[in-house]
């Protein structure tokens, strides 16, 4: 972006905060403890050692760019507000009886997630709107006012306003918001068709449930925020990541907080993506492993893959469907309890199983000497010499090789009568499995083969594990870029202002009424531009439409990318031609004769981006300065190897170290197994290439 | 490379991976509301001699054993001789395959350098097969719908010409039947594929020791289960509604040592209407109950299967003979876990829950213009409802939620704009669930209207309108539900009836049975249900002695 002024990113997460400061002369990056109580303090602390870094004054910053899990955290430990959700009547228990199904079939004792909002706070309205936005019940005004006064007396400290088909026409929902506005001006009021105006109503419900649930608590920590920072001179515009993947206004997140889920995570994402542009890379999987989770995303031609919907606070962990589905636009991502810290124990068919569980970072892996008694990938990682228990995070923690394996000799080999070294290696394959299958349902689910795409890996535990993983997906290319240790707040920093705008409007492609989708879509694009203008004025953008599409009948749709937002009926063929194409990507054939839908549609404007320059690929070079020699257990041929242990920052362009080898770094180590060889680049990232593919 | 039993764990993982994924991609494919909504598909793998590997968890319980039986019917009728590379087998038939004309069951042959190793086989339920169309009312198979017998689908990758002719001829649907046979045949060529490929990297060219492995570790783990049950002789009956007369289901544990057998007998005769369950559908079902009892963590293949060795009678209604109706098999169907579990109780009591509503509510609603002269088109709607399930011993049941079936519903927005009704309600049916102290899930209430110039047809296959779901140890039974119109009038809970413009259909679905004595129910979760209009002032009074 504008390389001629001083911009921080800054992404507060779990256990740290990451900042990282661009200026004309470079980087400069640190990480502080999150500070739970006042996420502002850690904050301004790593602002200040950044911009000492960078020798720059604090006032000189011109714009801080932020994103948070204090959304998700918020929502998961349900510390939000006390709030009422006032709906249409008959509709009361929409957000309690959710899909009416369960998300574990073998579990008699299963407990389904409690709603945000208890039973006796949803109220309801004697109103209702049909599917075409219809009145089929007008309200009373007196039920509104009876409602508004009930809210003002009991006190409540948020609203969320959700009525049938507000999507298509939202009057009802208006006059309730201002009978409201009227009594109490100061009110926290969030109406659905504002926050999230798609069709299906649970989704819709949710969000704008999750949406007020936070509110309060975002919208005071923003104004905190903004006023800490102004104390020490900081003067700079501060904008938050969305879950999409663009910049908002403090404003527009202060009223639409639910578009912040996510952000840390989607901050990884745009950092992998700019990564990818900047080696021409058009199909990517990136790769982010943790302590807890492994995170997984599709990138293609630089972007990575978004959706529409996505399930948060999952009550019972990772499992699809224990938690609430909101729709707002997200960069999507797979996630699975994979991380340094997963827990292994033997199941009732003496079968080894990895995670979900982990010991975090507290007690931690056995080998970290805090108490920690459950053998962990880490722990494996260490038994099987992937890991230097004298030179674990540049020495800061030292590891317990005995420990290790003791957790790994009592919990797991003496049950199933194994070695030790074998349960080890039983650990990492299974984790390296599951992380593998996980990838390869996400490429399959959008009708990828996932061969033919490059990994990237970032994140402590990924280097360790990313080679094994493309050995077992069938990858010849895998890159480890620099600076991984803060990608998210590097991600930041390359986010594009954006806004994605969405709306119900159902359409059979047959019945196709190009006038009302063009006023819509033209009320879609002035909307979303507003908010892209307060980030960027008179900023040069792109705007891109998907229209949600399917067969008529069928129940689930197929996002498709349209070229233009004005339509003519001579665009209907057009628009068919596009979903076919679609289709046929997915699912590998077309249905002739049945009529074409459209259900929901999404656009989004967002400045365009500075083109990135672009670095040529070294594949090949000479050989690497080895610190020493040095055996770890080599998965793919299953037997202890001779490694050559090398520096990172002895990999400079140009430098090659065959595998079996290991590449050391303060953060992490990068395995590179005996079927591959890496490559330092000119940007400082290895690129580690599949020796069978280019001998 | 010598495989150690850490690479056959491996390998377990990833088929059950491979069939998993096979499963999604027919979730995403089909076109039937059944597959995508609820999960009404399956699909698995099996070794040559037919025993099955693993299998997908889908919404469908029901297909659990059933398709793990028909895959040895295949290789009976079609002969070792006749299987070459390429081939696809396929069949409806009720009593080979999954219990109804409308689920097709495709079985591709597996072949590994020029060897038959294994087969692919998935199921799934297809928007028409002909006949009368999905409902009860037939009194033969006939009437339901064509019946493919198992026969070859491809012959060497040659799809039949003739049966593809004679499919399309004889469905409503021609290009969605027959374009979702072909995704079943495409989702075993995936699974093919994925299998192909973990045979090249783990170096192995047969599944004989891979299928050893698996069984043999499943059925240790489920036979150590049913050992700790207590030995004995356990009996147990309920009666439901059935369709035109009440039906006793009856059933009859044997628990010794490691062997575990339940029977039927005693079970009432056939229905004149299709209701009836084939009996490869019932053992289906009644093994699912069990099994979430006993071992509900082993996964599902030959070895976790077998040692539940259930049997009903010829020619009673869980065990019917050709060429009984069995359309609606999952009615009943869909009861038979809370017969077996009311007997698994007295076995091991505090484990099992009470009954609940069970069978689904699935409504077929056909919206037709009440002047036929008007031009409005004919408009199919299918809502999937559930009630309430039954308390258990230490939570409450679940509240309009799916058991044992895995099914889910459809937003009401999405219903409204695939046809000219509208929902006026579907809320929680306060006051539903039985007492107890723990309390039964409560069922839920749906309002239906035809919208302007329409009159509606709906196909009501509702059972426990009669027959409540009954509570154990001293819980109360749960609300019976009610097929009604909103003035009150009374309608039938079973078969095809007309609702009026201007008339509004009101359904009333059952709540699940209460467990323990209400009297003990902590009364800080009385007043919190009765707070939240889960329970009346009355009942709070009168079941849980709670003044309010």
């Amino acid at each position: 972006m504008r390389t001629n002024s001083n911009r921080v990113g800054v992404d507060i997460g779990g256990t740290f905060t990451d900042i990282a400061l661009e200026t004309p002369d470079g980087l400069s990056t640190t990480k502080v403890l999150t500070n739970y109580a006042e996420p502002e303090s850690a904050i301004l602390e790593g602002i200040e050692i950044v911009a000492h870094q960078s020798g720059i004054e604090i006032s000189s910053i011109d714009q801080v760019i932020h994103g948070t899990t204090l959304v998700t955290n918020s929502l998961i430990e349900r510390r939000g507000a006390r709030l009422a959700f006032i709906t249409t009547e008959g509709f009361r228990d929409v957000i309690e009886m959710r899909s009416e199904n369960r998300f574990e079939q073998y579990d008699l004792n299963l407990e389904l997630p409690k709603p945000l909002v208890p039973r006796k706070d949803r109220l309801t309205l004697n109103e209702r709107v049909g599917a075409d936005g219809d009145v089929l019940l007008a309200p009373e005004p007196k039920e509104i006012e009876a409602i508004a006064d009930r809210i003002i007396t009991e006190e409540y400290e948020s609203v969320a306003i959700g009525f049938m088909h507000s999507y298509a026409n939202n009057n009802h929902e208006l006059m309730m918001e201002r009978a409201l506005r009227e009594r109490s001006p100061g009110l926290s009021i969030s109406i659905s068709s504002l926050i999230s105006p798609q069709m299906r109503e649970l989704p819709r419900f949710n969000t704008v449930i999750a949406n007020a649930y936070v509110q309060p608590q975002v919208s005071a920590y923003l104004g905190r925020l903004s006023g800490k920072l102004a104390s020490v001179g900081l003067s700079a515009s501060i904008f938050m990541l969305h879950s999409g993947g663009g910049l908002i206004s403090v404003e527009t997140a202060a009223a639409q907080p639910v578009r912040l889920l996510e952000s840390g995570p989607a901050g990884g994402a745009i950092f992998a993506s700019n990564f990818a542009r900047s080696h021409a890379l058009d199909k990517v999987i990136s790769f982010d492993m943790g302590g807890t989770t492994a995170k997984i995303c599709l990138i293609e031609d630089g972007e990575p893959k978004t959706a529409n919907t996505f399930e948060i606070a999952r009550t019972y962990r990772f499992k699809k469907g224990s938690g609430m589905t909101v729709s707002t636009p997200v960069v999507e991502m797979v996630e699975i309890g994979a991380g340094g810290g997963s827990i292994a124990t033997i199941d009732s068919l003496d079968r080894i199983q990895v995670g979900p569980k982990s010991a975090a970072s507290e007690p931690g892996p056995a080998c970290y000497q805090r108490g920690g008694s459950e053998p962990t990938v880490t722990d494996a990682n260490l038994k099987l010499g992937r890991l230097d228990p004298d030179n674990f995070a540049g020495g800061a923690i030292q590891l317990s090789t005995e420990l290790a394996d003791n957790a790994i000799a009592e919990k797991l080999a003496q049950k199933i009568d194994l070695k030790s070294d074998e349960a080890a290696f039983g650990i990492t394959e299974m984790v390296d499995e599951n992380m593998a299958n996980a990838a390869r349902v996400h490429t399959v689910e959008n009708g990828r083969d996932i061969e033919h795409f490059t990994m990237i890996a970032f994140g402590g535990g990924a280097p360790l594990h990313a080679c094994r993983l493309c050995e077992k997906l069938g990858i010849d290319a895998l890159m480890i870029p620099p600076g991984a240790g803060v990608g998210s707040a590097i991600g930041f920093l390359k986010a594009p202002f954006s806004y994605e705008a969405t709306k119900g409007l159902f359409q059979r492609l047959d019945e196709f009424d190009a006038g009302l989708v063009n006023q819509s879509l033209g009320e879609l694009h002035a909307e979303a531009l507003a908010f892209v203008n307060e980030g960027a004025p008179e900023a040069e953008c792109n705007t891109r439409l998907t229209a949600f599409m399917r067969y008529s009948g069928q129940g689930w749709e197929i996002p498709v990318q349209l070229p233009h937002i004005q339509f003519g009926n001579s665009d209907i063929e057009d628009i068919k031609c596009r979903f076919d194409e679609a289709y046929e990507r997915l699912f590998g054939r077309t249905i002739e004769g049945l009529p074409i839908e459209i259900t929901n549609w999404s656009l989004i404007v967002a400045t365009r981006l500075a083109a990135v320059k672009q670095i040529g690929r070294i594949s090949q070079g000479e050989g690497a300065r080895e610190v020493r020699k040095r055996g770890f257990f080599d998965a793919g041929t299953r037997s202890t190897v001779d490694a050559r242990e090398i520096e990172r920052a002895a990999m400079s362009p140009g430098m090659c170290v065959e595998g079996p080898a290991v590449i050391v770094e303060r953060e992490t180590s990068t395995i590179v197994t005996s079927s591959f060889r890496a490559i330092g680049q000119i940007d400082g990232s290895l690129l580690l290439l599949a020796k069978e593919v280019s001998p | 490379m010598s495989l150690t039993s850490i690479d056959y764990q491996i390998m377990w993982n990833r088929l059950i991976a491979v069939v998993e994924e096979q499963a999604t991609t027919l979730i995403r494919t089909a076109f039937s509301t059944s597959v995508r909504e609820a999960g009404d598909l399956s699909a698995g793998l099996f070794d040559r001699s037919g025993r099955m590997m693993a299998q997908a968890v889908t919404g469908t319980p029901g297909h659990v054993n059933a398709m793990a039986e028909s895959v040895t019917h295949f290789a009976r009728e079609i002969g070792l001789q006749n299987t070459y590379e390429g081939d696809v087998f396929i069949t409806n038939d009720p009593w080979l395959g999954t219990g109804h004309l409308h689920d097709i069951t495709v079985v591709t042959p597996v072949f590994r350098k020029g060897i038959h190793i294994g087969y692919f086989a998935c199921t799934a339920h297809v928007v028409d097969i002909g006949g009368r169309g999905f409902g009860p009312d037939g009194n033969e198979v006939y009437e339901e719908g064509l019946l493919i017998p198992i026969t070859k689908f491809a012959e060497r990758g040659e799809v039949s010409d003739l049966l593809v002719t004679m499919i399309r001829a004889n469905v409503r649907t021609p290009d969605q039947t027959v374009g979702d046979m072909y995704s079943l045949a495409a989702c075993n060529d995936a699974g093919n594929r994925r299998l192909q490929s973990m045979m090249d990297e783990f170096g192995i060219d047969g599944l004989d020791e891979l299928t050893e492995f698996i069984i043999q570790s499943s059925r240790k783990a489920t036979l150590e289960a049913i050992a700790k049950v207590p030995d004995g002789s356990f009996e147990h009956d309920m009666q439901v509604d059935g369709y035109d007369i009440p039906v006793l289901m009856k059933v009859r544990l044997d628990i010794s040592g490691t062997a575990l057998k339940a029977d039927f007998n005693g079970t009432s005769g056939m229905s004149a209407f299709g209701v009836n369950v084939p009996e490869v559908y019932t053992r289906a079902y009644a093994c699912y109950g069990l099994k979430c009892a006993i071992a509900p963590q082993v996964p599902n293949n030959t070895g976790s299967l077998e040692p539940f060795e259930i049997t009903a009678p010829e020619g009673c209604i869980l065990a019917a003979k050709r060429p009984a109706p069995v359309s609606v098999r999952h009615v009943l169907g869909h009861l038979v876990p809370d017969v077996v579990l009311g007997a698994l109780h007295k076995a091991m009591p505090g484990v099992v829950p009470a009954e609940g509503s069970s069978a689904l509510w699935n409504i077929q609603i056909s919206a037709r213009a009440s002047d036929p002269q008007s031009g409005l088109p004919n408009r199919e709607i299918l809502m999937f409802n559930s009630g309430g399930t039954g308390a258990r011993p230490t939570v409450d049941g679940l509240s309009a939620t799916a058991f044992p079936s895995g099914v889910s519903t459809m937003s009401v927005e999405a219903t409204e704009h695939v046809g000219p009704i509208t929902v006026w309600r579907k809320d929680l049916r306060e006051g539903s669930g039985g007492s107890g102290a723990t309390r039964g899930g409560l069922g839920q209430i749906i309002e239906i209207e035809a919208r302007e110039g329409y009159d509606f047809y709906f196909n009501a296959m509702f059972d426990r309108v009669e027959n409540p779901a009954r509570g154990r140890e001293g819980g109360s039974l749960g609300a019976a539900g009610r097929v009604e119109l909103s003035d009150g009038t009374r309608l039938k809970s079973k078969g095809r009836q007309l609702v009026k413009n201007g008339q509004r259909l009101r359904l009333s679905l059952p709540g699940g049975g209460g467990y323990g004595d209400p009297k003990s129910r902590d009364h800080a979760l009385v007043k919190a249900d009765y707070e939240a209009g889960m329970i009346t002032s009355d009942q709070a009074r009168d079941e849980y002695d709670f003044e309010v």
